[in-house]
């Protein structure tokens, strides 16, 4: 039973993208809240009725698969309410390829979660690449035709450098005979025994492809332009869902070293990657004027939190697994009320879009409180999952790793307050712009509060099953005793 | 079998610098497509006439081949231009990178643990010249088109040792593979297409509005 709910999982999406690429311009965004809520009923069974899963074959669903899939069906979902608002507001747009791409990217990401074959991870992977390049040239100028081309060539790029280091770890046990393929749980039984040199290269290309996807400092060159040009629900859907699969697949790799007894050397990058986001994070969100952006170095600052907790194991890996998913609903609250703003003013520079809150009052405290909740203010989400991380850092005897990882999110913190806080409460310009399209709309601020609460709930209570996801999850790639 | 392979092999790297030495646009397309139509003799020439290597011979025929550089031909007769005008790098200087690159292809493969069946084989150093061969295009190179030929280079690289392991890889995924590929050619020739009626040309030198 379950292992058709899996199938109907990843087909769904394509059939309504088929399905979108025929109906009526009046039905077409109908689809997509229609799609996302039969997906995520679909996604809750298989995800908390866990029975045994066929896990030798192409498909299957891990403890991380799981995690993963509700990540991406939960904002997904909440996402689709927003979108429909949104191409309401734009309702000359031509907006079937929009929507036709966006299902078909819902369908990359649940297949990428529930690959159990590092080729097929790949191929999904990659085809939520193509499939998201035209969700970012949506606003079609100047901007948004660069931020799309950066991002469909350096990312292309990336997923080849990973697909060498897949074939480098297919090489790596071509020695013993075995013949694994590139079915995962097959290398991990015989990863004790494949060549170390080759394994090891296989690994670090792998973390620089799948580390671009999920721009990871310094490959994260692509993630400003791209997050920043791209309208809002997508920016949302690439900082929360698109990360948490790249994150999946480098759990994976993480796996696989795990299994064949290296990983030290895998932690020793993984901490470097992550301290490097963090460093550039805070760099460049200092005086960042422009809203969306300084919300991309954000993302980068929060995969950097991603890595470091996977890297410091034990009870980390736990507040990581817990990271993502606050970080995915935090995020996709982020970008659709930022995306409400820059609407409205037609500018997502600071300086044009001052005491937002006198104009659009949901809007903008949502966007205050999202930005309270990701840097990790109490009583929300992030903050638990990064106090966890915390925790788990110096409960490892890493005083000086905690110390640098506090400073690093302080400065963080007050370099982006500068910034939201003259858009939220600062001197509003003088002419009056009030452009006919822009106002909120209750779609457009249900989204995000939905999120929001969510981000408020799991920060004071998370239910039991998830917990229990969290830990089997963490125990997979080597975390919590 | 080994002496044709390495013939191939050989050919293959010569062409990665004909790729890199010449202006002529519509020739560099030529050359990457018989770069991709060689790659596909390796796989029934290294692993026998079998279904699996008969399919993925056809499937890289097909798709880098043909589709691919008919595709590409389409993109530059829509943007009406021929010729690569100002690499960053001279065409002389971007042949002698790529000969040094070439050269330490071949040492280096020598020093890798390779398996014994694959010692002195050419296809390591073919791969990873001609992978270096494909950043070389994609540093150098000003225009959107040279940039996904040097990318396109850059996966026949992969490709040739993704031959190597064959058996270890799925023909479904192998297809899944192509499959992405064309998929992504396709929308970077829409993008290039897009990039050609905002600036009237496709050098991405202009692409420079966003940043901090």
């Amino acid at each position: 039973m379950n292992s058709v709910s899996l199938l109907v999982i990843i087909l769904l999406p394509l059939a309504a993208a088929a399905a979108a690429a025929v109906s009526p311009e009046r039905w077409r965004p109908l689809l997509i809240p229609f799609t996302a809520l039969i997906h995520s009923a679909f996604v809750c069974r298989v995800v908390f009725l866990p029975e045994s899963y066929p896990l030798e074959g192409m498909l299957g669903l891990d403890a991380l698969g799981r995690l993963i899939l509700l990540v991406i069906s939960l904002l997904f979902l909440a996402s689709s309410l927003y979108a429909v608002g949104y191409l309401r507001s734009h309702p000359t747009w031509n907006n079937r390829v929009f929507i036709v791409c966006l299902l078909l990217f819902l369908g990359a990401m649940s297949l990428a979660a529930a690959a159990r074959n590092f080729g097929l991870l790949w191929v999904a992977v990659e085809a939520t690449t193509v499939t998201s390049a035209p969700l970012i040239y949506f606003n079609r100028n100047r901007f948004s035709i660069e931020a799309t081309w950066k991002y469909l060539l350096l990312c292309s790029v990336g997923i080849a450098l990973a697909m060498l280091g897949l074939l480098f770890i297919a090489y790596a046990g071509l020695g013993d005979g075995s013949g694994h393929g590139l079915q995962i749980d097959q290398i991990m039984l015989s990863a004790a025994s494949m060549s170390k040199p080759w394994l090891r290269t296989g690994f670090v290309f792998l973390l620089v492809g799948f580390g671009t996807k999920m721009g990871l400092a310094p490959l994260h060159t692509w993630k400003p332009d791209a997050y920043g040009e791209a309208p809002g629900l997508v920016g949302g859907l690439l900082a929360g869902g698109l990360t948490s699969v790249a994150f999946l697949a480098i759990l994976r790799a993480v796996q696989v070293m795990t299994a064949a007894g290296e990983q030290a050397l895998a932690r020793h990058f993984l901490l470097a990657l992550g301290m490097l986001s963090l460093v550039f994070a805070a760099v460049f969100v200092i005086r960042q004027r422009d809203i969306k952006r300084m919300l991309a170095y954000s993302s980068v600052e929060h995969m950097g939190i991603l890595v470091i907790g996977l890297a410091m194991g034990k009870l980390a890996v736990y507040g990581a697994m817990f990271h993502v998913l606050n970080n995915a609903l935090t995020k996709g609250a982020l970008f659709m009320s930022a995306g409400n703003i820059h609407r409205y003013f037609g500018s997502k520079r600071m300086c044009e879009t001052q005491g937002a809150i006198g104009f659009l009052p949901w809007s903008t405290s949502l966007f205050l409180i999202g930005f309270l909740a990701i840097t990790g203010s109490p009583p929300f989400g992030p903050f638990m999952s990064e106090f966890i991380i915390l925790r788990g850092i110096f409960s490892g005897g890493n005083l000086l790793l905690g110390i640098s990882f506090i400073a690093l999110l302080a400065i963080i913190f007050i370099g982006m307050s500068s910034t939201v806080l003259t858009v939220v409460l600062g001197p509003p310009m003088e002419e009056e712009t009030s452009p006919d399209a822009g106002h909120e709309t209750f779609m457009t601020i249900f989204s995000p509060l939905l999120l929001l609460a969510a981000v408020l709930v799991l920060g004071l209570y998370v239910p039991e099953p998830l917990r229990v996801l969290f830990q089997e999850a963490a125990e997979l790639v080597g975390g919590v005793q | 079998m080994t002496n044709l392979t390495n013939e191939v092999l050989m050919a293959v790297i010569l062409l990665n610098f004909f790729t890199l030495g010449t202006s002529r646009l519509g020739a560099c397309i030529k050359t990457v497509a018989s770069q991709g139509i060689l790659l596909a003799l390796l796989p029934p020439m290294v692993h026998g006439i079998n279904g699996h290597s008969m399919v993925l011979m056809a499937g890289a025929l097909i798709i880098k081949g043909t589709i691919i550089p008919w595709l590409l031909f389409r993109a530059i007769r829509q943007v009406r231009i021929r010729r690569e005008i100002e690499p960053r790098i001279g065409y002389i200087a971007t042949l002698m990178i790529g000969a040094l690159i070439t050269a330490g292809a071949f040492i280096f493969a020598d020093r890798l643990p390779l398996l014994p069946q694959h010692y002195h084989s050419l296809f390591i150093p073919a791969a990873l010249s001609t992978m270096g061969a494909g950043f070389i295009m994609l540093i150098t190179r000003r225009k959107a088109i040279t940039q996904v030929l040097g990318y396109l280079i850059l996966e026949n690289g992969i490709f040739i040792f993704g031959i190597l392991l064959v058996e270890a890889m799925p023909l479904m995924v192998e297809a899944g593979v192509l499959l992405d590929m064309l998929v992504a050619i396709f929308v970077m020739g829409i993008v290039m297409d897009h990039i050609n009626r905002e600036y009237s040309s496709i050098n991405t030198e202009h692409l420079r509005l966003l940043k901090e």
